[in-house]
């Protein structure tokens, strides 16, 4: 195969930094129990980086057990307040969230750029919009439930434990705590150890709203605090987002317990390419599909597949729109690629890239002048990949697209059900029955055809096989907070 | 002149065929008129090869129409009906009168569970976004002790109704029921494979289902609350859905909650199609 060399066009963009001044964290942060601010029982503050800089932004509070009872009681206490007020009135609350996280958009965007490391174009356009999107939509339910389960009587749960990862902090909070919240439940939140910041301005977002006090707790933390509130006694009902191994802890944690549970885990979803796909459209989603977040993204289309007559024109197309790829200064607008959310998480992906190696896989990185600081991982193409191999199967969650290709239709559709994983896919082709066709054959949760990586609060998201089960977003996504009357 | 009455070997139903244990063992059980009866004793590797042929079966199963798979459990329905007072004998009329329209109701279930749990989502952009049910794939049911019949149906039906496979452990000390109920189920239009019911001890068969990797739900009825936390834990393994809860006691709690049973064994798949060029 001939590869192109790469352009001669320089591509020279004057750097074109956001603001921060309009941004004013505090130093530090407390834990968010019972509506304000507090210090954690065991005094345990950690600093949170900025992974573009390893610089630290703020020190934040981390919850031990004490706390997590602490802010368990407050829920437990609020919640058959919180659910007998009348539904427009919750209703109301919530439409206030959604505003304010609109009104504070920029300072959202900016904070969660800098402490996960995403580029702003994405924090901006993305995240932080969705977020608010998710608090309207759920907003509205909240006087309509029995409208959203079929006319049945329903009850809140009570109190809801909900862990979230740290590739969409905020948007991912939003996910959760909306829907929580909307079916007379109160929740107490954990977001992940590398992102707290804009979870924590939520809580002040709580209070703008005049939340009453219990009906959201925050409590930032690692792996030990969120095992703490998943296994802790008060808690009716766990979701939790983020790796399928840590799913299954919980999973196996709650055996045998009344605990309901929801779980959004990983992924390794195919991106398959027909031979008849509008091409230079199918290499804008591809791009889209895993280099969109650095590949963070639990449905990123990490296993391309291509069907064999046109492997050879689509990588060489695609290898060059990678070097077109902006990755740095998450801040700055033009970045594409942002930094790896933290030296942990790059350093699993630098392990399983020196796997892709060891096992004769072909690897192509792209040529990029990366900062002095922070973590960065360029965007990377596996090619002579085996379907057997640790990265077609193992989900990398980084900068990292494995490409393996299929004859005809049936075996792109054993190829790409070939994994315990079963979240998303997307399918490229100009043929409208045959997009169908293999939708319905796919055994994922969502199938994205011609396009990839669009999400929206009325649509359900979620996972077949061991990438979790039950869904969030429109009328589903209300079911796993309601007890729902025989 | 007492004529010599011609008795049944009791089988196993697996990939449609009716066949002895692997194992070659049998337990003891006593049929309503009191004549003591042989039935097969299944292995884990009776589970294993159930499995196997309800993962055979799932697909094409799941691809039929919903039309003709409430057709084919309308079948059964009939089928069972016409047996009532053989299987009256075992189990009470009313019970299999139950068992009947419960099957009826599951029936009328394929074709409109999709308007119901699925639909057009109103998404901010031009795209076509829809989610739909599909079936989770492949069940696994322990049977309650009782009601035997009744209490199978009610956990197979919705299974079935949704384009699901099941494998299930039939009652270890009532097992007539479930076995003749493999008859019933072998003449209506049921494919091979699409339920497979076996006979044996719980204790051994039942973590053996649950256990098993090509599983992806169980549906436990036993109401045996050690046996529900060990499926749990097996469960965890691969992110199995599991539900447990008390066996039906008539017709109103197998249909009460037909929702969420259908729901609990469906996955919502979400597919976004571009609007415009």
């Amino acid at each position: 195969m001939t590869t192109e060399p790469r352009t001669s066009i320089v591509w020279d963009y004057a750097p074109a930094p956001e603001a921060t001044d309009h941004v004013r964290l505090r130093d530090r942060y407390g834990l968010f129990i019972d509506g304000a601010s507090r210090d954690p029982a065991e005094s345990r503050y950690e600093q949170t980086l900025n992974p573009a800089t390893e610089q630290p932004i703020a020190e934040v509070a981390w919850a031990g057990p004490a706390d997590v009872t602490r802010a368990i009681d407050s829920a437990r206490a609020a919640q058959p307040k919180w659910a007998a007020l009348p539904d427009r009135e919750r209703a109301k609350y919530l439409f206030r969230i959604a505003r304010l996280i609109q009104e504070r958009a920029r300072e959202l965007a900016v904070v969660e750029t800098m402490d996960g490391g995403k580029p702003l174009r994405e924090s901006r356009d993305v995240d932080i919009p969705l977020a608010a999107a998710h608090f309207f939509h759920y907003a509205g339910w909240a006087d309509k439930l029995r409208y959203g389960v079929n006319a049945r009587e329903v009850a809140p749960l009570g109190v809801v434990g909900q862990i979230v990862p740290w590739n969409f902090p905020l948007l991912m909070a939003a996910w959760k705590l909306a829907p929580a919240l909307a079916c007379g439940n109160t929740a107490i939140l954990k977001p992940a150890e590398t992102t707290p910041l804009t979870a924590l301005l939520l809580a002040e977002i709580c209070q703008e709203a005049e939340l009453p006090a219990g009906v959201v707790s925050i409590l930032p933390g690692d792996g030990e605090t969120g095992a703490t509130l998943v296994r802790a006694p008060g808690i009716d009902k766990v979701a939790f987002t983020g790796s399928t191994a840590v799913g299954r802890d919980i999973q196996a944690a709650l055996a045998g317990r009344p605990t309901s549970l929801t779980l959004e885990l990983g992924g390794k979803s195919a991106n398959i390419v027909f031979e008849d796909a509008a091409l230079d459209q199918a290499v804008e989603g591809i791009v889209n599909g895993i280099f969109f977040n650095q590949g963070h993204v639990c449905c990123a289309g990490s296993r391309l597949l291509i069907q064999e007559s046109i492997i050879e024109t689509l990588i060489a197309k695609l290898w060059r729109r990678m070097g077109r790829l902006r990755v740095g200064d998450p801040l700055d607008k033009n970045t594409d690629v942002g930094a790896i959310n933290s030296a942990e998480q790059l350093q699993r992906i630098e392990t399983l890239v020196a796997a892709g190696e060891d096992e004769g896989a072909q690897r192509r990185t792209i040529a990029c002048e990366l900062p002095e600081h922070g973590y960065w991982f360029a965007p990377t193409l596996f090619t002579e990949v085996s379907p057997a191999h640790r990265i077609a199967v193992e989900e990398i969650f980084g900068p990292v697209v494995s490409v393996l290709s299929f004859r005809t239709q049936a075996e792109a559709i054993e190829k790409a059900n070939n994994s315990r994983y079963g979240l998303a896919a997307g399918i490229w082709t100009d043929k409208g029955a045959k997009a169908f066709e293999v939708a319905s054959a796919l055994r994922a949760g969502v199938v994205w055809q011609n396009t990839y990586n669009h999400f929206d609060p009325t649509a359900a998201f979620g996972g077949y096989k061991e990438s979790g089960f039950g869904r969030e977003g429109g009328p589903a996504g209300l079911r796993p907070y309601l007890k729902i009357a025989r | 002149m007492s004529r010599l009455a011609v008795r049944k070997t009791y089988k196993l139903w697996i990939g449609g065929a009716f066949v002895r244990s692997e194992s070659g063992r049998h337990d003891h059980a006593v049929q309503a008129d009191g004549a003591q009866v042989n039935i097969p004793r299944a292995s884990r590797k009776d589970v294993r090869d159930a499995v196997a042929a309800a993962r055979k079966a799932q697909g094409p199963w799941a691809a039929r129409t919903a039309y003709n798979r409430g057709q084919i459990l309308y079948r059964a329905a009939e089928a069972l009906e016409s047996r009532t007072d053989q299987l009256a004998a075992v189990s009470d009329r009313g019970q299999v009168q139950d068992a009947v329209d419960v099957l009826v109701h599951y029936a009328g279930w394929t074709d409109k569970l999709h308007a119901v749990l699925g639909g057009v989502n109103p998404v901010a952009a031009p795209f076509l976004s829809f989610s739909v049910p599909e079936p989770t794939g492949v069940v696994g049911v322990v049977a309650p002790d009782g009601p035997a019949l009744l209490g199978l149906v009610a956990e197979l039906a919705p299974a079935l109704a949704a384009g699901n496979t099941v494998v299930a452990i039939l009652s270890e000390p009532h097992p007539l029921a479930g076995l003749d109920l493999a008859e019933v189920l072998g003449v209506s239009d049921i494919p091979g494979g699409v339920v497979n019911l076996l006979s044996g001890r719980r204790s051994e068969l039942a973590p053996a289902l649950g256990a098993h990797r090509d599983l992806n739900a169980i549906v436990d009825v036993s109401g045996d609350s050690e046996l529900a936390a060990e499926l749990d834990r097996l469960a965890a393994e691969t992110i199995k859905r599991a539900r447990h809860g008390a066996a039906v006691t008539g017709y109103d709690t197998a249909i009460a909650d037909a929702l969420e049973r259908l729901d609990g064994l469906s996955e919502l798949k979400t597919a976004w199609h571009p609007i415009g060029a």
